[in-house]
């Protein structure tokens, strides 16, 4: 699972108000190399809560995002290529995910989040 | 169809580790899963402007149909309740994320919600550019536990999917419907939902390649709403005119679309029609009764 996925990623738990951001835990964390598109990074900015992403980099132990960020700086060739990073090519292997409120975990296993409910979670 | 994998098992069993194999080394399905993610994608028309996209796949499997939208350079989200295929997706290195969900579940895309969509914050936009699902939807239609109620789980799923999409995104599913009833309840429930849009069929005159596509559009009817006509007429039918008049009778069926016009009046056939009927079989050499004063004529009321 890649981060711009956890970006979008809340708890779906019935009753749960503030399930977002999901807490990572992490096991193993891989590295993909994908290829450099700015245009796709111009489109996601405005979609992405930054501090969410900044906070789940950290976890994945990836710093070098500014703790703010505003459209301008995606003039900057450098700021793309980190984002680019953290977006697209840092990789949560194994792991879980954890419900801010709840604590349910849901798993994840070979990069896949299992987001499935058992029927009294629904 | 003869034997629809709808009616074997649930999908989380049904697409088993063997199936799954079974399913992603058949060059035949890899190459219609291709087509059909294709003709998806060119409905979902996206704007040309090489910018790529966010999209959501939905019933993914083994992200036969995310290769396609990798190949046209987008992102996507692939969803699919079946664990065994998604095993396989990740043996074929796919590009897209993938989760373990199930799209019925209430507030399955719950978690593509945008942040603080109803929590009264500024309202950010849906996130997802557009969603398709290839021969997916028809599964919501069966209840495989207790607790399953198939118009439930179509609201809850198309629910869900609207909040999740920017206004103005496009859906388009690739839908096998088993009849008319459930063609009826997956777009009924579509409509609830918000989405407006409708049915687009390809290749309606043969029973073989006729594929359905649901395509529907979030926020409220427009110009750009309309239903894009549907694919093949010209192949299968005679004349042009007459494929034109098919493709506006089959393709594009709206919520209020009119009944089918009763052929027979309410008050008979008529003395002539029978008199025709019978030349008729005479021709053939039927032996048929005679024409009398009789032929034809109505029973009195107290017979």
């Amino acid at each position: 699972m890649r981060l711009f996925t956890h970006n979008m990623l809340s708890s779906n738990i019935k009753g749960v108000a503030n399930g977002f951001p999901l807490r990572i835990e992490v096991d193993q964390v891989v590295e993909k190399q994908v290829d450099f598109n700015p245009d796709f990074l111009k489109n996601m900015f405005p979609k992405l809560e930054w501090k969410a992403l900044v906070d789940a980099a950290r976890t994945m132990g990836y710093t070098e995002l500014p703790e703010e960020a505003d459209s301008s700086m995606l003039e900057s060739e450098e700021f793309l290529r980190k984002l680019h990073h953290a977006l697209l090519e840092l990789h949560l292997e194994e792991g879980a995910l954890v419900c801010p409120e709840t604590g349910r975990k849901f798993p994840v296993n070979k990069g896949i989040p299992n987001m499935l409910l058992h029927e009294d979670e629904v | 169809m003869s034997n629809r994998p709808e009616l074997l098992a649930p999908p989380e069993i049904f697409y088993d580790d063997s199936e799954a194999r079974k399913y992603t080394s058949s060059s035949r399905i890899i190459d219609i899963q291709a087509r059909l993610s294709e003709r998806a994608l060119e409905l979902l028309a996206l704007p040309v402007d090489g910018i790529p996209r966010l999209l959501l796949d939905i019933g993914c499997g083994s992200g036969l149909s995310g290769e396609t939208l990798t190949e046209n350079g987008h992102q996507w989200i692939g969803l699919d309740i079946s664990q065994s295929m998604l095993d396989i997706a990740l043996e074929r290195e796919v590009e897209g994320d993938l989760l373990l969900g199930d799209m019925g579940q209430d507030a399955s895309f719950e978690p593509l919600r945008p942040y603080g969509w109803d929590k009264g914050l500024a309202l950010r936009p849906g996130i997802i550019d557009g969603a398709i699902s290839i021969s997916a939807v028809q599964w919501l239609c069966n209840a495989d536990k207790s607790s399953h109620e198939p118009r439930l789980r179509l609201k809850a799923f198309f629910g869900s999917l609207y909040r999740c999409l920017a206004r103005g995104a496009r859906a388009v599913f690739q839908v096998y419907p088993e009849n008319i009833a459930q063609r009826e309840l997956i777009l009924r429930s579509a409509m609830h939902a918000g989405f407006a849009g409708g049915v687009v069929m390809d290749y309606p005159h043969s029973t073989k390649s006729r594929k359905e596509y649901l395509v529907l559009t979030c926020g409220p009817p427009s110009i750009s709403t309309a239903v894009p006509r549907g694919k093949g007429e010209d192949g299968e039918s005679c004349s042009e005119d007459e494929s034109s008049e098919e493709n506006q009778m089959v393709t594009i069926s709206d919520r209020n679309r009119p009944q089918k016009k009763q052929k027979i009046s309410r008050k008979g056939k008529g003395r002539d029609w029978i008199f025709k009927k019978k030349e008729q079989l005479r021709r053939k050499g039927n032996t048929v009764p005679p024409d009398t004063r009789y032929t034809g004529r109505k029973r009195k009321a107290r017979f």
